[in-house]
């Protein structure tokens, strides 16, 4: 029996973002939320995640960085655009700056939305992220057989 | 002791001490959770973070990194075995810096600045600890007048804490640079997230970050162990206090990390010595007084 | 076997005429090879034949004894002069007053003192055994690298310096006779006579390039080291007046036989302050620190094989008669500060060669302080360290001097990555460095039975103190040994570039890696059948001093180190993964070296090792350390010769 899905790791990304989302984020993690009840931990290391979680948009800037940091976790990995910006490119679309959402450079598998995004709609993207996690490590595990 | 006790023991402590470890790791969580208010994880989750790490993808950024690291691994089984054997105590010091040693060539080979960074303060942290860890062989020499392990429990028919209280408190007071708990989460913290990213182990993947954990539990029952030296003796009841005293320090830890904020490294190193020069050489200074004047 | 030791002495410095003379590169360089590889044959012979015939201690006098008893006055008188001419060429007359003092008295006393009984003057006994194998093969080891190295150092590296080889190699061969003659005495003048020798030799070596700062730095050992002679001299005076004899070991069992009395200790104590001197313990580091000046064989063989081990040879030889007094607690207490100090400030150097000086240092500390001891235990763990620490550190200094022709630095710093480059002189380094500090080589076997026997000294004060040095020095040698290796596995930010190394460097350096090797895997017979006799004849006793578990032990952590790493090694060589780069916060510029800055452009990323300059700093400890030391010293020299009179 997998449980793979009870540990998920977690990397917060700050994009392009008013800080908004961030605040909400790092809300998760307080004792009104504790996110960590789930396992979640919220490492700063791609390199230990497994969750890749973004809020803001992408500009010229960093649009290598998030390339990098997402090809330094190793698989199985999951990717949540949390809030509006990291979605869509958000208010700020339409700036000469911005790319657009975190799908512009890297896959994105869930989709927050919010601005900001309440706390309780990022936990929800992140318990269906840990579900995602658990099918993509199997799939992985099964190809691996094969 | 006889072989068969001694191969009994070792066995024990390869099987059982990442299980004993790994729960009171969860336990700890679990406790660091309530005392912040929160539910916290299961107790078994540290056993569901080290299986996963397990099963990620490998990436390296260095192929010597895995076998210096399963070197570090072996290394410190080894030195439990020494010492849950019931060998020479010194010797088993000494065999755990020398593993330490594979730890920090490992997180080195990848030229990376927060590995490198992590690696000085963990060469710092051992620094700090290493004259307690020698100095506790030494105490135990001076009150039983052997360094074997298994002779330290045999000889003595009282709790030897009676005898090196100061090396007792000494000994404690490195543990929490040893258990990478707040204040001295220096070269890596236990927890997730500190200023140079996940230091010594920065670079490390999956497995091998896997097999970092492994060996550390493996390490710190090595250092519970020396706690319950502490209490142990010829008397097969003495060890229910040993296990009394196991609690009561890890308790003290989690306590000890859930209440302090962070020092600097520097600050680190002269609170270490200072401790062991106070209380370890003042209790060392008294006892060979008292043999002195026994001769 | 007389014959056989006199030629060993008188050997070398024929020899030394023969590569003075010839100033052809070729055919000097084979007579330099010649010349030491006799050497180091007829010392292994002389040894071996001593071992066959059942390993007796032998008194015996030289042929012709009148003869070098005549040869070594005017040695002394001709080395005054030499030295009185250099002090006034150099204008540093007070070093002319040092050597003055210190030759004219015991001169003096031989012509005109009373006729002293005719006693044997030379004793081949264990502890001779063990050092002419270690003068004998580390010597011209390092004799063979001399020359691949000075030829390199003058046609490669240092063109404006006077090419004065001959003179070098020439001094080199003076050193060996000086070595073999000082361990074969018995009797203090002609113990002084080559004691003398090293100190001038040393002298000459240090000031080879003629730069101010290698003349100053020449100088600086040359006062330290007279002043010593000047103690031994003293030594000498007070054996003629009281004591009717001089020889070091009629000393030695007059102050064992009455332990209390001072006037018994006074020699002793002046040759052991004789002894620290040579052997570079605080207040007198300064000398060995500023012999790093000199082309490296010269730090190899001041270093290791020779001059400081003639130091911590005569401290053993002293050790019965230091047990559990004043002058044994001074040398422990000097000791063990030394073994502190010197270990902090290795951290805070980061020149390869100052590193290794200080750890020289720190090391000879270590047996220093067993000595000052003077248990069975400590005595074991001294002979062991003198042994391990001739090879690794030889092989060090060699390696590190290649590295230095390599690459043009001897910078720790610019080290890294010499794994990938330079594997060969890697590999050295790196097992030279284990073999100084790691867990089953040398210094813990001595350290563990070092910290037993100091946790037994009578003395509560120093027993307690000395234990912590121990526990202390520990960690710091951990620190600065450690962060050396790491560098050297580090990732590599020079280019690949031809490995200058001469074949004979090569030679020697594998040689002292092969016999370090064979040493640490033949220490359970050597502790066996050369320390045990070696103690029984100190001792009278023979205890075991290390258990048979442990050695098991030892031999367990030893085939760890190196099996688990290469069983590790092959076992994970075909793991499959995938390359990354490091983590730098996303901001790598495509590899593992630079980064993209907040401009936007590439920029590289230097990573340096701790050096704790602050904490640890020369500027902060070292004239403390002087302080203390002095202090420790004169205290205790003040209770001997006070109790003396």
């Amino acid at each position: 029996m997998s449980t793979i899905h009870k540990s998920p790791w977690l990397l917060h990304y700050d994009g392009s973002s008013c800080n908004g989302c961030d605040i909400e984020v790092l809300a998760c993690t307080t004792p009104v939320y504790d996110v960590e009840r789930f396992g979640v931990i919220n490492t700063g290391n791609p390199m230990h995640a497994d969750i890749f979680l973004i809020t803001g948009g992408i500009n010229s800037q960093n649009e290598a960085v998030v390339k990098q940091i997402y090809d330094q976790m190793p698989q199985p990995k999951v990717v949540i655009a949390v809030g509006t910006c990291a979605c869509t490119g958000g208010i700020f679309k339409e700036c000469y700056n911005i790319k657009g959402g975190a799908d512009t450079v890297i896959p994105v598998d869930i989709y927050v939305p919010g601005c900001a995004a309440r706390p309780e709609s990022i936990i929800d993207g992140v318990v269906k992220g840990i579900g995602l996690f658990k099918e993509k490590a199997e799939a992985l595990a099964a190809s691996q057989k094969a | 002791m006889d072989v068969s006790t001694r191969m009994i023991l070792a066995g024990c402590y390869i099987i059982f001490a990442p299980f004993i470890i790994g729960l009171l790791e969860g336990c700890d969580r679990k406790i660091s959770a309530r005392m912040q208010g929160r539910r916290g994880p299961s107790v078994l989750q540290p056993f569901y973070d080290l299986k996963k790490l397990f099963e990620k993808e490998f990436l390296t950024a260095n192929k010597m990194q895995l076998f210096m690291i399963r070197s570090y691994l072996c290394f410190i089984i080894l030195s439990g075995i020494l010492f849950f054997g019931g060998f020479d105590l010194l010797l088993v010091v000494f065999a755990l810096s020398t593993s330490a040693m594979f730890l920090i060539l490992a997180s080195t080979t990848t030229h990376s600045p927060f590995s490198s960074q992590g690696t000085h303060r963990e060469l710092v942290q051992i620094m700090a600890c290493e004259p307690m860890e020698l100095l506790v062989a030494v105490g135990f020499y001076l009150a039983t007048a052997t360094f074997n392990v298994s002779d330290i429990v045999m000889n003595s028919d009282f709790a030897r804490v009676i005898m090196l209280p100061g090396f007792f408190v000494g000994f404690v007071f490195i543990l929490t640079i040893k258990f990478r708990k707040s204040p001295f989460d220096i070269s890596t913290s236990h927890h997730a997230h500190q200023e140079v990213v996940k230091g010594v182990t920065s670079e490390m993947v999956g497995k091998e970050y896997g097999m970092v954990t492994l060996a550390e539990w493996y390490e710190n029952a090595i250092l519970y162990g020396i706690v319950a030296l502490f209490f142990l003796n010829s008397n097969p009841l003495s060890v229910i206090w040993a296990i009394v005293a196991i609690l009561a320090v890890w308790f003290l830890e989690i306590l000890i990390d859930n209440t302090s904020a962070r020092v600097k490294w520097q600050l680190m190193l002269k609170l270490a010595w200072g401790v062991t020069i106070i209380a370890a050489g003042m209790n060392l200074f008294l006892l060979e007084i008292i043999r002195g004047n026994l001769r | 076997m007389e014959t056989l030791v006199t030629a060993l002495i008188c050997f070398p410095f024929l020899w030394a005429i023969l590569p003075a003379v010839i100033h052809n590169s070729k055919r000097r360089a084979f007579f330099v090879y010649l010349g030491c590889g006799i050497v180091m044959v007829l010392s292994v012979f002389t040894a071996v034949r001593w071992y066959l015939d059942g390993g007796q201690t032998l008194n015996f006098r030289l042929p012709y004894q009148e003869m070098f008893g005549h040869i070594f006055l005017v040695g002394d008188v001709f080395l005054m002069c030499f030295i009185t001419y250099l002090a006034y060429k150099y204008k540093k007359l007070i070093i002319s007053v040092l050597t003055i003092v210190s030759t004219v008295i015991p001169s003096a006393f031989e012509l005109v003192g009373p006729k002293l009984p005719n006693n044997y003057t030379m004793r081949f006994d264990w502890l001779t055994f063990i050092m002419i194998l270690i003068i004998g093969v580390i010597g011209s080891l390092i004799g063979v690298y001399a020359v691949g190295y000075m030829h390199g150092y003058h046609i490669h590296h240092h063109k404006e310096l006077p090419d004065r080889r001959s003179f070098f190699l020439a001094m080199i061969f003076v050193f060996f006779g000086a070595m073999f003659g000082l361990v074969f005495s018995a009797n203090l003048l002609s113990l002084y006579f080559f004691w003398e020798i090293t100190s001038v030799t040393s002298f000459l070596l240090i000031g080879y390039t003629h730069t101010d700062e290698a003349i100053n730095n020449s100088f600086k050992a040359l006062w330290m080291n007279l002043l010593g002679g000047c103690g031994m001299a003293v030594a000498i005076s007070v054996g003629y007046l009281w004591f009717n004899t001089v020889n070091l070991f009629d000393f030695i069992d007059l102050a064992k036989a009455s332990p209390d009395n001072m006037r018994y200790l006074l020699p002793i104590a002046m040759l052991a302050f004789a002894a620290l001197t040579k052997s570079a313990q605080f207040p007198f580091s300064g000398w060995l620190l500023g012999a790093m000046v000199a082309p490296t064989p010269s730090s190899a063989l001041l270093h290791s094989a020779t001059m400081v081990k003639a130091g911590v040879y005569l401290l053993i030889r002293l050790t019965t008669a230091m047990a559990d007094n004043y002058v044994g607690n001074m040398v422990a207490l000097i000791g063990g500060f030394t073994f502190l100090a010197a270990s902090c400030l290795a951290i805070s150097v980061s020149d390869g060669k100052k590193v290794l000086a200080y750890s020289t240092i720190s090391n000879l500390g270590l047996i220093v302080a067993c000595t000052g001891c003077g248990y069975e235990e400590t005595i074991w763990a001294a002979v062991f360290l003198v042994i391990f620490h001739a090879v690794s550190k030889s092989m060090l200094f060699q390696c590190v001097g290649a590295i230095e022709n390599t690459i043009g630095s001897r910078d720790v710093e610019d080290m890294q990555g010499l794994m990938s480059i330079f594997p060969k002189l890697a590999f050295i380094l790196m097992i030279g460095i284990a073999g100084m500090f790691l867990a089953p080589f040398g210094m813990l076997i001595s350290k563990w039975a070092a910290l037993k026997a100091f946790i037994d000294t009578r003395s509560v004060y120093v027993s307690s103190l000395m234990v912590l040095f121990i526990c202390f020095g520990s960690a710091t040698t951990m620190f600065y040994w450690t962060k050396w290796m790491s560098k050297i596995l580090g990732a590599a930010t020079r280019e690949k570039s031809r490995d200058l190394t001469k074949w004979n460097e090569y030679t020697s350096m594998f040689f002292h890696a092969v016999l370090l090797v064979a040493l640490i895997l033949g220490f359970p017979w050597l502790s066996e059948h050369v320390l045990k006799p070696l103690s029984n004849d100190m001792f009278g006793v023979v205890k075991q001093v290390i258990s048979y578990q442990n050695i098991i032990i030892m031999i367990v952590l030893l085939v760890g180190v190196f099996v688990i790493p290469y069983v590790n090694y092959l076992m994970t060589k075909n793991t499959k993964a995938k390359q990354v780069i490091t983590y730098m916060g996303g901001a790598n510029a495509g590899d593992n070296m630079n980064f993209i800055s907040s401009t936007g452009e590439a920029k590289e990323m230097h990573v340096a090792n701790f050096y704790m300059e602050e904490l640890m700093g020369e500027k902060r400890l070292f004239t403390p350390a002087i302080m203390i030391s002095t202090f420790i010293i004169i205290v205790y020299q003040i209770i001997v010769i006070g109790g003396a009179f």
